[in-house]
C-alpha cells in the first residue's frame, strides 16, 4: 500500500494510491500559480504592457529580452501562460484505474492526465462537480484561446539560463514540464470519461475495493472519499468545511429559546423567564465557541449552501489523507465577508468602481447572497452589478438546479418552489447583469460607478485584465481579492505602479487547524498523512505553533515526487462460505467462547470475490474394472489431512485397546513417555507428549484400526 | 415446526401453497384465518349462520384438544402456545383438501358457504376469475381463545417484535360496520377491499430458522454467531445476541394494496429480520375506508414504529403516497420515511390538494389535516439517486432512476447478501421530458415489479404521438374542444412539450389552456429539478428551459364556455373529481368535442367508465349525463409495457419476480411469460396474501491472507476433474470469524501439534545388499511415481515426498530384506499406497 505524491500544492493535490491491486488517483489539481510568472494577456491591446522593457542579464547580455520583460523590478515571461502539471514520471499514469475527484477546483488537470498519458480508466465525480468543473475549464480555455499570442517563450526554461534569472523564476520547479492550456476538445474528451456518482454511493472497483464519496461541505457537490476493503479503510479528506452547519445551529438555538419562552410554566415570573433565556443564550455562545466560530449571531451566511460535511463515516480509518485545508488559517471567513461588503459600499459611495476578480462559481454565490441582503440597507440599490464571464449565465443557472446538493435551508426553498439562491431575484430586478465578455452588449449597458465580478483571479488573463488597465490609475477605484489561491501582491505585480486601492479579504471556508484537530479527535484515524506544509507553521508566521496539524502519532508528511509506504499490513480478506458448506461444518468448543471447525472446501475466485463451496462428492464407482483401477491410482498427495493436537493418556488408551480385542498389551515407560507393545501383532506404539509413533508389520487393517483408536484421543485442526 | 399456509378467503391457493408443494411438503390441511372483526358485528351480520359469533367461543383447551386430531395443524398450535394466536373473536376456518386429511370431524359449527371461499386448489395455482362461486369443500369454523398479552415467541428474543401481527381496529376508524357490510355485499371486490385476511403464515420461530438452515439444534449455539458474522463481515457494527442468529433465511412479501390491483400501493416486505413498507397509497376507486390500506394488519396492539424499520415511497402519485399522513399521523408511525428529493417536494402539495377535495368539497370529516401533512413530511429523509442509505447497521436502501414521473425511483432493499428490488412505477422508454428507467445487474433475490401494462406491447412512441397530434388537430380544425384530463405533474408536462412544439411548427392559433393552480407550480418544479429530466432537456436548459411555454396559458373557469376551438389540460387525470370533471360535464353533450384520456384509469372512476364504453353516466344527485363527445384513449402513461418489464427483469437478473400493481388476468399472462423466458419463479399475490421465499445467504468470514495467497498461488481455477481442496480452520471467537491455516490456528490457540507417525515393515525377498535393494526400490518408485518427488539420499534411504523408506537386513533370514516405510498422518494415503506397492515386490532387476 503506497501513496505516490504527484503535486506539492497542498490545496490542489494529486496523489496516487496503490491499494489491493488497484491504482487510484486522488484528485488531479492543476497548480496555476505558475501563471503568475507570465505577463497578463490583455483583451484589448495595451500600450503599457507592450512597451515594457526587456530584461537583460547583469552583464548586459540581452539575448532574453524578447522573452522576459521587466515591470517595477519584477521579471515576467512574455508568453502564453503555462501551468505546472502534476508529476507524470513518478508512476506510469496509464496504469491508473480510477480517478476520484473531490471538488471542481481539484479537477483542472484532468485533460492532461486523461488525454496524454494513455489513461484508460474511469473518473468518478459528483454531478455538480462535473458541471461546474466544466464551466471552470471552459472559461479557462476561452480566456486563453480568445487572445491568441504568437510568441511562446522556451529559451528561459533552459536549466543553465534559469539559474541566472531573478528570484521567482529561478526557483520555479520543473519548468520544463510546464504546459500550455488544453483545448476544448480535450476538455470534452476528458469529461466524457467521468462517471457521475452520488453521495454515499458505494462503488465497487474490480470487486477488490469499494470507494464512496461523502459530502464534504465545502462547495456544491464537493466530496471526501472513503476507499475501503473489508478490513482496511483509507479516508481521503480534501477541501472540507464545517461552516455549513452554521445556519442549522442558529435556528436550533433560536428555536430552543423560543420554545422555552412558550413552554415555561406560566407561574414563573418575567424575571425567572429572563434568567432562563439569558442562560440559554450564554450556553449557545459557548457552544459556538467550541465549534470554532466567532461572531455567530452577527456574521453573514458564508458558504452555507452545500450539504454539511459527513464526519461520521470517516470514523475508524486506518489512514486519513488530509489535504485542502484553508489557505488563510488566520482569517475568519465571516469577518472577511463583512469587510468585503463595507469596502465595496465605501468605494461605490465615493463614486469609485469595484473590481472583484473571481472564479465563475463558488464564492461568488456567497458574495451575491450577502450583497442581496446588504444592498438595500447600504443604499446600493442603484448600483449595477456586472458578472462577466463566458460561462456567467450557465454558472448562475446551474447553481439553481442542484437542489439536492444544497443545505437544508436551501432545499426547503426549492420545495416551495423557489430558486434556492437569491441571485435569481437580483437578475430579475436587473440589479445583477451577466455578460459573456466585455464585448457586445456589455459596452452598451456599461454604467459607472459599478461593481464588476470577473475572472481570472490570477489577473493574468480574462476580462479582469482589461478592468485592471482601465481602472488601475484612479485611486477612487478598488480591487477586492476574495479568492485565496493567488498571492494578491504577486498578482498585482505586473500592474505596478497602481493607484487603485487593493483590499485583500480572502474567503476560504475550508477547514482551519482548530477544526482539523477537532475532526481528528472525533474520527480517530490510526495514521494521518498530509502535505509537509501542514506539519510546520507557515513560513511567515513561524511562531504560530497552532497553525499546524497536531496529532498522535505524528502525521506522516509528503512532498512532491515522493512515495510513501503507508503503515499498515493486510492480514485478512473476506471470503464467503456457501450455506450448504456452512451447514456441514461442525464447530466444537475448544476454550470457553472459542469454537473451531475444520473446513475442507473448494475455493472459487471470480472478480476478486472468494467463495468457499462444498467439496464435490466423490464420483460413484461405475464398474468393477474401473473401480479396481481407481483403487490403484496414485493418491493425490495434495489432499491434506488435518493437523492433530492433544495428548494421549496411556492408561485410557490401553483400556481402549483391550476393549477392542488386543489382549496382550504391555506398557513400558521410557524417558519421554511410554511404549505400548502388542506382542501378538508384533506392533509397537510409542506415545510421547506431542507425538505418537505406530510401528507395525505391513498389515493395513491393523494399522487403520490402531490409527482410528489413536485419533479418538486427538483433536483435529 | 412447519409454518402453515393461511390466506384469506379466496386466496388459499397461491404461490405460497405452490412453493410448498414444490418443496415436497405435503399440506393436508390449510388454515384459513379470516379477520372478521369485531366479532359482535360479525355475529350480527344478517344471513350469517355462524352461531358461535356471539358467545360460542370454544375454550383454548378444547381448541387444543381438537387440534391434535388435525393432521398438519401443529404449526398453528405451537404458535398459539407461544402466545401468538389469532385475535379474540376471530374465526379460524379450517379447510381440508379433498382426499387428504381424515375427513370431516365434528366441529362445533359448520359454516357452509358463509363466504365464497375459494377451494384450496392445491394442485394448481390457476385462479378462476372472481372470488365467489366456488363452493368450499369442507369448512369448519371455530373461534379461538384470545391470545395472552404478550405476542412474543419464546425463542425470538430480539426480533420477536418483528412479525406482522394484527392490532385492533383503531378507534378512529369511522364506520367499521358500514364498511364491513360493504365488503360483504361486494363479493368480487373483497380481496381488494379487505386486505387483511390475516395470512399469518410466517413468523417462524427459531426452530424454523434452524430447520431452514439445516442445522441441528445442538450445533445451533455455535452457529448463533454465524449470523452475527454477517454483519461483522459487511463492515457494520456487530449485531449481538440471539436475534441475529435467528435471522430467518427467507423473504416475505405481503401486499396490503396493489396486489392484483392498481391503486393503493402498499407492500410489506420482511427481509433478513427487517420489515419495510413499500409505498403507502390510496385507492382512487373508493371513497370510503377501503381507499387506504388496512394498516392494522401490521400490528394490532403495538406501535407501528416498533414493527417497521422504514417506509419507502417510490414516487409522488397519490396511489403511492396518498395514505402517508393517515398512516404516520393518524395510525401513528414515527420511523423514517424515505423518498427522493423531488418526491419530497411535490408529495405534500398533492396531498394537500387531495385533502382539500376530500374535506372541503366532499365535506369529509375525520380526514388528515394540513398540519398532519406537514408533520408527516418532517419524518421524511430524502435520498439521492444511487446513494446507499444505511437505515440501520444492517438494512440499506438504494434508489435507481425510474423515469415514470419527476423523482420516481426504484429501490433496492438490502440486508447482508439478501436483497429485494421494488420498482414502483417505471418507464423503460425515454419520453419527451424524462429518461428511461435503469438498474444495474444487481441480482436481487426478488424483484417486485409493477405490471400495469402486463399484456400490452405499445407501438412506438412516435406513432402514438402522431396519432395524438392528429386527433387534436382534427378536432380543433372542425371547431371542437379538446379536453385532456391529466395529473398536474408528469404526463401533463410531456404533452405540453409535445403540443407546444406542434403548435409552433404548424402555426396553430387555437388556444391551449392549462388548468391553473397546481400545474403552474408543477412546471416550476420541473425547472428546479431539471437534473431529473432527460438528457436533452438537461443539456439545453441554460439556453432554453423547455418548461417555459409560449403557447400554453393559464385556464380560467369562464373560458370553458367560450365559443370556438380550444385545448384544455385539466386535472385530475381520471375524471373522478375537480376541474376536469366539471369541464367534462359541460362539454360531454357535444359530439364535436373530444376527450383524450392519456393515462390509466382506475376502476370506479368516470374515466374508467367512459373508456369502457359507457355512454350514460350517473352523476351525483341522480343526474344522468349522456356522453356524446368522442372519447379517445392514448396510452401516454409512463408505465413500462410488457416488453419494458421483461427488459427490466433482464437487466436486474433477479432470482424471482413478484408482480403487483396490475390486473390479475393480465398478470397471469405476464407471469407465464417471465417464468418461461427467464426460468425464475414468478408470484402474483393478492392483497393480504403472503409470499415466502426461502433464501440462502452465504456467510462471510475473514480468511487469513497467507492461506488465501497460498491457495491462489496454485492456480486460480480448480479443474472439475481434480478439485483441489482448501483446508483451514474456522475460529469463532466472540463475534469474529477467521479462517486460518491449521498451523496458524494451532499457534493462535497456543496448542502444540501432535505428530502421529506410522512405520510399516515390508518384507522383500532379495538377497542383495541393502544399498542395492534401496537403489532398486528407488528406480522402481521413480518409474511408477512420475508426479512425485522421489529422492535417493546419500545415507541409503529413499524418500517419496516426505515419506522415508529404509532398507535393512532381516535379522534371521539373510535372503529377506526389510523395508521400513515411515510416514506421518498427513501423508497417510500416499504411505499406505506405497506399502501396498512395495508389498507386491520389485520388478525383476535386469541383471
Amino acid at each position: 500500500m503506497k501513496l505516490y505524491c504527484l503535486s506539492g500544492h497542498p490545496t490542489l493535490p494529486c496523489n496516487v494510491l496503490k491499494f489491493k491491486s488497484t491504482t487510484i488517483m486522488l484528485d488531479c489539481g492543476l497548480d496555476m500559480t505558475s501563471t503568475l510568472n507570465f505577463l497578463p494577456l490583455p483583451l484589448v491591446q495595451s500600450p503599457r504592457l507592450s512597451n515594457l522593457p526587456g530584461w537583460s542579464l547583469k552583464d548586459g547580455n540581452a539575448f532574453l529580452d524578447k522573452e522576459l520583460k521587466e515591470c517595477s523590478g519584477h521579471v515576467f515571461v512574455d508568453s502564453v501562460p503555462e501551468f505546472c502539471l502534476p508529476e507524470t514520471e513518478l508512476i506510469d499514469l496509464s496504469t491508473v484505474d480510477v480517478i476520484l475527484i473531490s471538488n471542481y477546483h481539484c479537477m483542472m488537470a484532468l485533460p492532461y492526465i486523461t488525454e496524454h498519458t494513455g489513461f484508460t480508466g474511469t473518473v468518478y465525480a459528483t454531478e455538480p462537480t462535473v458541471q461546474i468543473g466544466r464551466l471552470l475549464m471552459e472559461e479557462l480555455v476561452n480566456f486563453i484561446e480568445r487572445v491568441p499570442k504568437a510568441q511562446s517563450a522556451s529559451l528561459w526554461k533552459n536549466k543553465d539560463i534559469q539559474r541566472l534569472l531573478p528570484s521567482p523564476l529561478k526557483d520555479a520547479v520543473e519548468v520544463s514540464t510546464w504546459r500550455r492550456c488544453y483545448t476544448m476538445q480535450e476538455v470534452n474528451s476528458a469529461l466524457s470519461k467521468i462517471q457521475l456518482v452520488g453521495y454515499s454511493q458505494k462503488i465497487e472497483l474490480f470487486g477488490a475495493v469499494q470507494v464512496t464519496p461523502l459530502s464534504s461541505g465545502y462547495a456544491l457537490g464537493s466530496s471526501n472519499w472513503i476507499i475501503q476493503s473489508h478490513y482496511e479503510k483509507v479516508s481521503y479528506v480534501s477541501g472540507s468545511s464545517l461552516l455549513t452547519t452554521h445556519p442549522q445551529h442558529l435556528t436550533a438555538a433560536v428555536d430552543t429559546v423560543h420554545q422555552s419562552l412558550v413552554e415555561l410554566p406560566s407561574g414563573l415570573g418575567f424575571w425567572s423567564k429572563l434568567v432562563v433565556v439569558v442562560f440559554l443564550f450564554l450556553f449557545y455562545l459557548i457552544f459556538c465557541r467550541i465549534i470554532g466560530r466567532k461572531r455567530c449571531l452577527l456574521s453573514l451566511p458564508s458558504s452555507s449552501f452545500s450539504q454539511p460535511m459527513d464526519q461520521a463515516s470517516l470514523k475508524n480509518s486506518d489512514v486519513l489523507v488530509l489535504t485542502g485545508l484553508t489557505q488563510i488559517p488566520t482569517a475568519n471567513p465571516d469577518g472577511m465577508v463583512g469587510e468585503f461588503c463595507s469596502n465595496l459600499a465605501l468605494t461605490v459611495r465615493n463614486g469609485g468602481n469595484v473590481l472583484v476578480p473571481c472564479y465563475p462559481s463558488g464564492v461568488i454565490y456567497d458574495l451575491l447572497e450577502c450583497l442581496y441582503q446588504y444592498i438595500d440597507s447600504a443604499g446600493l440599490s442603484n448600483i449595477p452589478f456586472y458578472f462577466i464571464s463566458p460561462v456567467a449565465n450557465s454558472s448562475l443557472e446551474f447553481s439553481q438546479i442542484f437542489a439536492e446538493w444544497l443545505c437544508h435551508n436551501k432545499q426547503t426553498k426549492v420545495y416551495l418552489p423557489e430558486p434556492p439562491f437569491p441571485h435569481a431575484e437580483l437578475i430579475q430586478t436587473n440589479k445583477l447583469r451577466h455578460y459573456p465578455s466585455i464585448h457586445g452588449d456589455f459596452s452598451n449597458d456599461f454604467r459607472q460607478p459599478c461593481v464588476v465580478f470577473t475572472g481570472h483571479p490570477s489577473l493574468r488573463f480574462g476580462d479582469v485584465v482589461h478592468f485592471m488597465e482601465l481602472w488601475g490609475k484612479s485611486s477612487l477605484n478598488t480591487v477586492i481579492f476574495t479568492e485565496p489561491d493567488f498571492s494578491y501582491l504577486e498578482a498585482l505585480a505586473p500592474y505596478q505602479p497602481l493607484a487603485m486601492k487593493c483590499i485583500y479579504c480572502p474567503i476560504d471556508t475550508r477547514l482551519n487547524f482548530i477544526q482539523v484537530s477537532k475532526l481528528l479527535k472525533e474520527v480517530q484515524p490510526l495514521h494521518v498523512v498530509c502535505p509537509e506544509q501542514y506539519t510546520q507553521p507557515p513560513p511567515a508566521q513561524s511562531h504560530r505553533m497552532d497553525l499546524m496539524i497536531d496529532c498522535q502519532p505524528p502525521a506522516m508528511s509528503y512532498r512532491r515526487a515522493e512515495v510513501l509506504a503507508l503503515p499498515f499490513k493486510r492480514l485478512f480478506e473476506k471470503i464467503e462460505i456457501m450455506p450448504e458448506l456452512a451447514d456441514s461444518l461442525v464447530p466444537m468448543e475448544i476454550k470457553p467462547g472459542i469454537s473451531l471447525a475444520t473446513v475442507s472446501a473448494v475455493l472459487h475466485t471470480k472478480d476478486n470475490k472468494h467463495v468457499l463451496q462444498p467439496p464435490p462428492r466423490p464420483a460413484p464407482p461405475t464398474s468393477g474394472k474401473k473401480r479396481k483401477r481407481a483403487s490403484e491410482d496414485i493418491p493425490d498427495c495434495k489432499v491434506l489431512k488435518p493437523l492433530l493436537s492433544g495428548s494421549i493418556p496411556v492408561e485410557q488408551f490401553v483400556q481402549t485397546l483391550e476393549k477392542h480385542g488386543f489382549s496382550d498389551v504391555k506398557v513400558e515407560d521410557t524417558a519421554k513417555g511410554h511404549i505400548v507393545l502388542l506382542q501378538e501383532a508384533e506392533t509397537l506404539i510409542q506415545i510421547e507428549e506431542d507425538s505418537t509413533h505406530i510401528i507395525c508389520d505391513n498389515d493395513e487393517m491393523l494399522r487403520v484400526r490402531l490409527r482410528d483408536l489413536v485419533l479418538k484421543f486427538l483433536q483435529k485442526f | 415446526m412447519q409454518g402453515t399456509a393461511k390466506a384469506l378467503p379466496g386466496a388459499a391457493h397461491g404461490p405460497k401453497v405452490r412453493a410448498r408443494r414444490e418443496s415436497g411438503l405435503s399440506i393436508p390441511t390449510l388454515w384459513v384465518t379470516a379477520a372478521w372483526r369485531p366479532r359482535k358485528e360479525r355475529g350480527s351480520q344478517p344471513g350469517t349462520p355462524g352461531s358461535e359469533g356471539g358467545s360460542g367461543a370454544l375454550s383454548g383447551k378444547s381448541f387444543n384438544s381438537s387440534r391434535k386430531g388435525v393432521p398438519g395443524g401443529t404449526g398453528l398450535g405451537s404458535r398459539t402456545q407461544g402466545g401468538w394466536g389469532p385475535g379474540p373473536g376471530r374465526v379460524l376456518l379450517q379447510v381440508q383438501a379433498p382426499g387428504r386429511g381424515r375427513g370431516p370431524r365434528a366441529g362445533p359449527a359448520w359454516e357452509p358457504g358463509l363466504r365464497p371461499l375459494h377451494p384450496p386448489a392445491l394442485g394448481s395455482h390457476a385462479r378462476p376469475l372472481g372470488y365467489a362461486q366456488a363452493p368450499p369443500r369442507q369448512i369448519r369454523l371455530r373461534s379461538v381463545p384470545p391470545p395472552p398479552a404478550r405476542v412474543y415467541l419464546p425463542c425470538r428474543r430480539r426480533r420477536s417484535r418483528r412479525c406482522w401481527t394484527r392490532r385492533p381496529a383503531p378507534s378512529h376508524r369511522p364506520a367499521a360496520r358500514d364498511w364491513l357490510s360493504a365488503v360483504q355485499s361486494e363479493g368480487p371486490e373483497r380481496g381488494r377491499a379487505f386486505p387483511a385476511g390475516a395470512p399469518e403464515a410466517g413468523a417462524p420461530g427459531c426452530a424454523c430458522a434452524v430447520r431452514a438452515a439445516g442445522l441441528v439444534p445442538a450445533e445451533l449455539r455455535s452457529w448463533a454467531v454465524v449470523g452475527q458474522a454477517w454483519s461483522v463481515g459487511s463492515g457494520s457494527a456487530a449485531a449481538t445476541g440471539w436475534g441475529a442468529a435467528c435471522r430467518m433465511p427467507e423473504i416475505r412479501v405481503t401486499p396490503l394494496g396493489a396486489g392484483q390491483d392498481v391503486g393503493r400501493s402498499c407492500i410489506l416486505v420482511s427481509i433478513g429480520g427487517k420489515n419495510v413498507m413499500l409505498d403507502c397509497g390510496m385507492h382512487m376507486g373508493f371513497n370510503d375506508d377501503r381507499r387506504f390500506p388496512d394498516f392494522s394488519y401490521i400490528t394490532r396492539n403495538g406501535r407501528l414504529t416498533d414493527f417497521l424499520d422504514c417506509v419507502i415511497i417510490s414516487h409522488f402519485h397519490l396511489d403511492h403516497c396518498g395514505a402517508l399522513p393517515y398512516f404516520s399521523e393518524m395510525v401513528g408511525y414515527d420511523g423514517p420515511i424515505y423518498m427522493t428529493h423531488p418526491t419530497q417536494a411535490i408529495c405534500p402539495i398533492l396531498l394537500e390538494d387531495y385533502r382539500k377535495i376530500a374535506v372541503d368539497k366532499k365535506g369529509e370529516a375525520n380526514f388528515f389535516t394540513s398540519q398532519m401533512i406537514k408533520d408527516c413530511m418532517k419524518k421524511v429523509v430524502a435520498v439521492h439517486l444511487h446513494q446507499t442509505v444505511q437505515v440501520d447497521d444492517e438494512l440499506e436502501i438504494k434508489a435507481y432512476y425510474a423515469g415514470h414521473v419527476l423523482g420516481a425511483a426504484m429501490f433496492q432493499i438490502k440486508v447482508g447478501s439478501e436483497s429485494v428490488v421494488y420498482t414502483g412505477d417505471y418507464n423503460m422508454t425515454p419520453d419527451r421530458h424524462l429518461g428511461a428507467a435503469w438498474i444495474d445487474k444487481c441480482r436481487p433475490n426478488l424483484l417486485i415489479t409493477e405490471s400495469t401494462y402486463a399484456t400490452t406491447i405499445r407501438d412506438s412512441k412516435r406513432c402514438r404521438e402522431r396519432d395524438f397530434l392528429k386527433k387534436v388537430h382534427e378536432t380543433v380544425e372542425r371547431g371542437g374542444k379538446v379536453l385532456i384530463p391529466v395529473f398536474a405533474l408528469g404526463r401533463a408536462q410531456e404533452l405540453c412539450i409535445l403540443l407546444e412544439t406542434f403548435w409552433e411548427r404548424v402555426n396553430l392559433k387555437a388556444p391551449i389552456y392549462f388548468s391553473t393552480g397546481l400545474t403552474e407550480k408543477a412546471n416550476h418544479y420541473y425547472k428546479l429539478f431539471i437534473t431529473w429530466t432527460n438528457q436533452k432537456i438537461r443539456k439545453t436548459f441554460v439556453q432554453r428551459n423547455m418548461f417555459e411555454f409560449k403557447h400554453i396559458k393559464a385556464f380560467d373557469r369562464a373560458f370553458a364556455d367560450n365559443p370556438g376551438p380550444m385545448v384544455v389540460f385539466a386535472t385530475p387525470g381520471m375524471l373522478h373529481a375537480g376541474q376536469s370533471l366539471q369541464i367534462f360535464r359541460k362539454w360531454a353533450g357535444n359530439e364535436k368535442n373530444m376527450v383524450i384520456m392519456p393515462g390509466y384509469c382506475v376502476q370506479g372512476t368516470v374515466g374508467h367508465k367512459i373508456l369502457s364504453g359507457q355512454r350514460k353516466l350517473e352523476m351525483e344527485g341522480r343526474q344522468v349525463l349522456e356522453v356524446k363527445m368522442q372519447v379517445e384513449y392514448m396510452s401516454f402513461s409512463a408505465h413500462a409495457d410488457a416488453k419494458g418489464i421483461m427488459q427490466l427483469v433482464g437487466q436486474a437478473e433477479p432470482e424471482s419476480v413478484l408482480l403487483v400493481h396490475g390486473e390479475a388476468k393480465k398478470m397471469e399472462f405476464l407471469k407465464q411469460k417471465i417464468e418461461q423466458e427467464f426460468r425464475v419463479n414468478c408470484y402474483m399475490p393478492a392483497n393480504g396474501e403472503t409470499v415466502t421465499l426461502p433464501t440462502s445467504p452465504s456467510i462471510p468470514v475473514g480468511i487469513s491472507l497467507g492461506l488465501l495467497k497460498r491457495e491462489m498461488a496454485q492456480g486460480l481455477l480448480p479443474s472439475a476433474k481434480k478439485p483441489r481442496l482448501l483446508h483451514g480452520t474456522l475460529i469463532m471467537k466472540d463475534s469474529s470469524f477467521q479462517l486460518v491455516s491449521s498451523e496458524q490456528a494451532l499457534k493462535e490457540l497456543g496448542l502444540a501439534e501432535h505428530q502421529l507417525r506410522f512405520t510399516c515393515r515390508v518384507h522383500l525377498h532379495d538377497s542383495r545388499k541393502e544399498q542395492e535393494t534401496a537403489a532398486r526400490v528407488y528406480s522402481h518408485l521413480k518409474s511408477v511415481l512420475k508426479d512425485h518427488c522421489v529422492q535417493h539420499l546419500p545415507d541409503g534411504s529413499v524418500t517419496v515426498e516426505s515419506i522415508l523408506i529404509q532398507a535393512a537386513a532381516h535379522s534371521e533370514d539373510p535372503g529377506t530384506k526389510v523395508l521400513l516405510v515411515s510416514w506421518t498422518y498427513q501423508d497417510e494415503e500416499l504411505g499406505s499406497y506405497l506399502t501396498s506397492l512395495l508389498k507386491k515386490g520389485l520388478p525383476q532387476a535386469p541383471s
